[in-house]
């Protein structure tokens, strides 16, 4: 268990009045890409904002680093160490790139080796760094909310699918920053891209219905197209 | 790696310019506030300058919370009134001395700083519109309290007292050979330009104080909850905490106001502190300026003041001077003056929708 960075042990959140989350459990093993797959609204997004306190958990428990998060305030949870990347990408279009990025650093100051391999991976933060960051593109934006979720040192980075609507070139530079990035953090991944997702990632979980249908090797899933159209309708063949 | 330079279209260069128009009006206007007592000589005119100099600081105070923070509150002008009633107070009870507008405006401050705390922790954590109401609460129940308790605060006909001594006209500021009041420029120095300049000087020292805070680190972290709450919080900034603190800021810097207000004034009631128009014209003001923009305060207290104070005047020399034209004369009638003030207002709000400022040093922005 002390491999574990988290830890979700029946989980169950509800919307409203709607239950999106019936009791997911997994573990996510410390290092490395690891990936929550599903289909729309099977309860993905949902899981990543339940372990940030942004959506509040009915019942279950959610350790990070052997701490219970479950009832812990967002900011105190992002201040463990825990780094979010939203689907809406979630930066602040009226402050610059230099603000945003500046706004997730503990003292307000960068470390300029970091912020130099920020660099060497998006070198558009680089070129736009004074720019508003609404003049972005939304590639750049994208890159911006990984690089802001990066300019510390996180232990874990929850990132939910962060090539929605990017071109394919983007998407190829996206796969070489998570391999770096996963270096030094653990990320968990939110993906409806599958072959950008069996790219990186380590292991998987497949959420249906707000329950977990499969947890196991990302390399099992990839080579048993049986149990990729009975889990998710699809094939990897059918992406390539 | 593919980039699409979306940044460096042609679209700064009126924001850019924008910015220069705006700073040059500051600029102008601070440098007329700067030298107004020689510029304008009239009591009204310095009537008219020291409350722009007082209310460029409420407002801009007030941009801190709506503009910057996006909190809407309904208190401000209560903080305010805590302020002008401490040194009130102080001065009545023990006389015109230095040692009575800072006992008096430290008790307006801390009381400021009590109440924006527990405004703030009780009710900052609830929608917008319900913490609207809860200032707006608040703020009704110091009008009522002021006017009840009129042994201590005057009622409804407030409290008129003296200055400190160096504020008298008959204060002798500098004098020539003779031992007479010496005129620069043909004003002369006595105790009525140390009153001024000391209106102005604080005001300014306010003023620059919001600017440093709305430029620092916390100005960009205000600046990101006002965007989004829900992000701020999941980067880790206690959303919540932030907001009190603003709040506290915010209800100072306006409880300081309030007591330099009571030393010019010399007079301190509800009309002139706690009254909910003033609360409405402060509101204005930051949307006439442009909210969130700081510089926009400035403009918009000037014009509304300016509008407040003249253009009755304006009015009443328009409709003699078009008295040969048909309706026109009906129309310019001076007493009409809060329509044609209500007309100006739609105008600039179609012309300029975020405001003044706002617009001229946005323009081409999203």
């Amino acid at each position: 268990m002390s491999d574990y960075i988290l830890r979700l042990d029946d989980v169950h959140t509800d919307i409203g009045d709607y239950q999106v989350l019936h009791g997911i459990s997994f573990n996510v093993p410390e290092g490395g890409v690891h990936v929550l797959l599903g289909r729309n609204g099977a309860g993905k997004t949902t899981t990543l904002r339940t372990i940030m306190g942004l959506w509040r958990a009915r019942s279950g428990a959610i350790v990070f680093k052997h701490h219970d998060i479950t009832r812990m305030h967002t900011s105190d949870i992002a201040r463990l160490g825990i780094a979010y990347v939203p689907e809406n990408m979630g930066i602040f279009g009226g402050l610059t790139v230099q603000e945003n990025m500046r706004l997730a650093t503990a003292k307000g100051g960068f470390d300029d080796g970091r912020l130099g391999r920020i660099f060497d991976l998006f070198p558009a933060m680089e070129k736009f760094w004074a720019k508003p960051a609404w003049s972005l593109s939304g590639g750049q934006k994208q890159m911006l909310a990984i690089s802001r979720a990066i300019i510390e040192k996180r232990d874990l980075i929850l990132i939910d699918e962060p090539t929605k609507g990017l071109a394919p070139s983007i998407i190829r530079a996206m796969i070489a920053a998570f391999e770096e990035i996963s270096q030094d953090s653990t990320i968990l991944l939110v993906e409806q891209n599958f072959l950008f997702a069996s790219s990186l990632g380590r292991n998987v979980c497949v959420i249906d219905d707000g329950r977990i249908a499969h947890a196991g090797r990302m390399g099992e899933l990839v080579e048993d197209k049986d149990l990729q159209t009975r889990l998710l309708s699809l094939s990897l063949d059918a992406h390539q | 790696m593919t980039t699409i330079d979306l940044a460096s279209a042609p679209q700064a260069d009126p924001a850019r310019r924008g910015r220069l128009i705006v700073y040059a009006v500051v600029l102008a206007i601070g440098l007329a506030l700067a030298f107004a007592p020689f510029l304008f000589q009239d009591v009204r005119s310095s009537q008219v300058a020291a409350r722009i100099c007082v209310f460029i600081v409420l407002a801009a105070s007030y941009d801190l919370l709506i503009g910057y923070t996006g909190i809407v509150s309904f208190a401000h002008t209560m903080f305010f009134g805590l302020g002008a009633y401490g040194a009130a107070i102080a001065l009545k009870g023990m006389g015109p001395g230095w040692g009575a507008v800072i006992l008096g405006g430290a008790a307006g401050v801390v009381t400021a700083i009590v109440l924006a705390v527990a405004i703030g922790v009780l009710s900052l954590r609830v929608k917008a519109i319900f913490f609207a109401m809860v200032t707006l609460a608040a703020a009704s129940v110091m009008m009522v309290l002021a006017s009840q308790f009129s042994d201590f605060t005057g009622g409804e006909d407030g409290i008129v007292y003296k200055a400190p001594d160096l504020f008298k006209p008959a204060t002798k500021l500098l004098t020539d050979g003779d031992g007479k009041v010496l005129k620069l420029f043909g004003v002369s120095m006595n105790g009525k330009i140390a009153a001024y300049y000391f209106v102005f000087l604080s005001c300014l020292v306010l003023f620059f104080a919001l600017m440093r805070i709305v430029r620092s680190p916390l100005g960009t972290v205000l600046e990101a909850i006002r965007e989004n709450e829900m992000r701020a919080e999941a980067i880790g900034y206690r959303v919540v905490a932030y907001r009190t603190s603003v709040f506290v800021i915010a209800a100072v810097i306006a409880a300081l106001a309030g007591t330099v207000w009571a030393v010019w004034l010399k007079y301190t009631g509800p009309e002139t502190t706690l009254s909910f128009s003033i609360m409405i014209d402060i509101l204005l003001m930051v949307v006439i300026g442009g909210m969130g923009t700081m510089v926009g305060a400035v403009i918009g207290v000037v014009l509304m003041s300016l509008a407040q104070f003249y253009l009755k005047d304006l009015m009443e020399v328009a409709a003699q001077s078009t008295s040969g034209v048909p309706l026109l004369p009906d129309l310019l009638e001076p007493d009409r003056w809060l329509l044609w003030l209500g007309v100006l207002f739609i105008l600039l709000v179609y012309f300029f929708p975020a405001g003044i400022a706002g617009t001229l040093m946005r323009k081409g922005s999203h």
